[in-house]
């Protein structure tokens, strides 16, 4: 079973967002992202202050294996990214809720905040796709 | 659910990540693809292959049979025990599989083809075979392993039936010895030094714990396709099948044009090809910016474009490497488009790693 934190929300992209203090958002891919990827070998970012719509494809994370999108879960500007992945993309893989966070992005609409889905959500979310 | 070698329990037992392979479920790594690649590379490491197809050719024109259904010369396995590594062609010179041939003490053939292509390459087979005194039998119940790595050959051999001990000692790269029903050869797709077992099923169980036991690890076809990639090994059905010839692969090595009065499938189209010169040729790709080459992507030269049969990232030199088809007067600089950014790559020869060191 992989972890998933409680203060959290997350997305059936497999993303999760913390909500920080000064009201920007930091977004990554969850522990049963990382472990259905496998041992990621390159991660690509948006640029800082690029403009991202909900749903646009903004980043890349590579395992040996493929490559897959990430997708922006929120329409905004990308106010910081995770520049260590470039030399250490396996910092995902070791630790997908903190030093292997993606990007950070300042939220245009904070209503698009309402859809995500909490731990137990994303809980059942995941127990409906696992055996 | 699809077809599962007799270790599939194993492979559970020892942690796999199984996924479908041409219709097989079989272990893709038991924890981490980049260790176990390092690994054999390093030391030594075991790879369940019992889903590639052995086929057996028996019969006086065994050897007719083979001169003719292969591209390469079957004539050259002067001894028993010799093998040789051949494509299957169809009559336009396009690769129906490639496997490798044994010559056997009892004066048959063993054929080890793909597993992805086993009922075609069966029919096509037994199709050829008609017009000759021939029997085409896929051997059944057998498991096949390959222990791969600088060490696997040292490890391996105490393991083995005690009767195969002093032959399987004395064997070159390419050479096979068997004894009841064990089939022993020094062959390998990982680029280095190994040994490749097949034995019947219960044998091929206990061999595999004994591995284990004696500290070879198992090894997945992640790791398999790597390590592969970076010897420069085609696989079949990504780097080639049956809309290119083997001159188009980066295998005209393995056609035997000699002697020329040899008539083998697929001959007259490849002679023509040779003689109009291919039109495009097989190299490998290092990638000078940052991304990671996949199969498919297009490959932009001087010359035209071309396009990524095989690419991955390379655990042993931690770039990207990639197999490519590329127009036959492209060479040194080039691009690559990875979603749609074009970015510098470089025309090299396509062998990146061998013995655990990295080619110029």
């Amino acid at each position: 079973m992989s972890e998933i934190p409680e203060d959290l929300k997350y997305t059936q992209d497999h993303e999760w967002l913390r909500i920080e203090e000064d009201g920007s958002v930091t977004v990554g891919i969850t522990d049963h992202a990382q472990e259905a990827l496998g041992e990621l070998v390159f991660v690509e970012l948006p640029e800082e202050g690029q403009d991202v719509g909900k749903g646009d494809a903004c980043a890349v994370v590579e395992s040996v294996k493929a490559a897959s999108d990430v997708y922006s879960p929120l329409s905004g500007t990308v106010s910081d990214i995770n520049g260590d992945l470039a030399d250490e993309p396996e910092k995902v893989n070791g630790s997908p809720y903190e030093d292997g966070w993606l990007f950070r992005i300042t939220p245009q609409n904070e209503d698009e905040l309402e859809g995500l889905m909490d731990t137990v959500a994303y809980e059942e979310f995941l127990s409906g796709i696992e055996d | 659910m699809g077809n599962r070698t007799p270790l599939y329990q194993m492979h559970l037992d020892a942690g796999a990540k199984m996924v479908d392979f041409g219709g097989w479920d079989m272990p893709l790594h038991y924890g981490s693809q980049i260790e176990e690649h390092l690994m054999v590379r390093a030391d030594s490491g075991v790879f369940d292959v019992s889903h590639m197809t052995v086929v057996d050719v028996a019969g006086s024109d065994a050897s007719a049979f083979l001169q003719y259904l292969l591209a390469n010369d079957v004539a050259k396995l002067t001894k028993p025990g010799k093998g040789l590594y051949s494509c299957m062609l169809n009559e336009q010179g396009g690769v129906i599989d490639d496997l490798i041939v044994y010559l056997r003490a009892n004066g048959g053939y063993r054929v080890i083809v793909n597993a992805a292509t086993r009922e075609s390459d069966i029919a096509w087979m037994q199709k050829v075979a008609a017009d000759f005194d021939v029997s085409v039998d896929p051997a059944e119940g057998y498991v096949m392993l390959a222990v791969q790595g600088p060490t696997a050959v040292k490890k391996a051999i105490p393991l083995l039936p005690a009767e195969l001990h002093e032959a399987a000692e004395a064997l070159k790269p390419f050479q096979a010895c068997e004894n009841d029903n064990v089939f022993v050869a020094r062959t390998g797709y990982t680029g280095e030094d190994g040994l490749e077992v097949v034995l019947p099923a219960t044998d091929g169980l206990e061999f595999w714990v004994r591995l284990l036991t004696e500290d070879v690890k198992p090894a997945g076809l992640g790791a398999r396709d790597t390590l592969r990639l970076e010897a420069g090994l085609n696989l079949y059905g990504q780097d080639m099948d049956a809309s290119v010839t083997p001159l188009e692969s980066g295998l005209a090595w393995t056609v035997a044009w000699d002697p020329a009065d040899r008539d083998f499938i697929g001959r007259a189209a490849l002679e023509a090809q040779k003689a109009a010169g291919p039109e495009q040729r097989f190299v490998g790709l290092l990638l000078q910016g940052r991304g990671i080459m996949r199969h498919g992507q297009r490959v932009v030269t001087a010359a035209g474009d071309g396009e990524i049969t095989s690419g991955s990232f390379s655990p042993t030199m931690e770039q990207t490497i990639a197999l490519a088809r590329v127009p036959a007067a492209a060479d040194g600089e080039c691009q690559v488009e990875i979603r749609n950014k074009l970015i510098d790559a470089r025309i090299v020869k396509p062998a990146f790693v061998r013995k655990g060191q990295i080619l110029d």
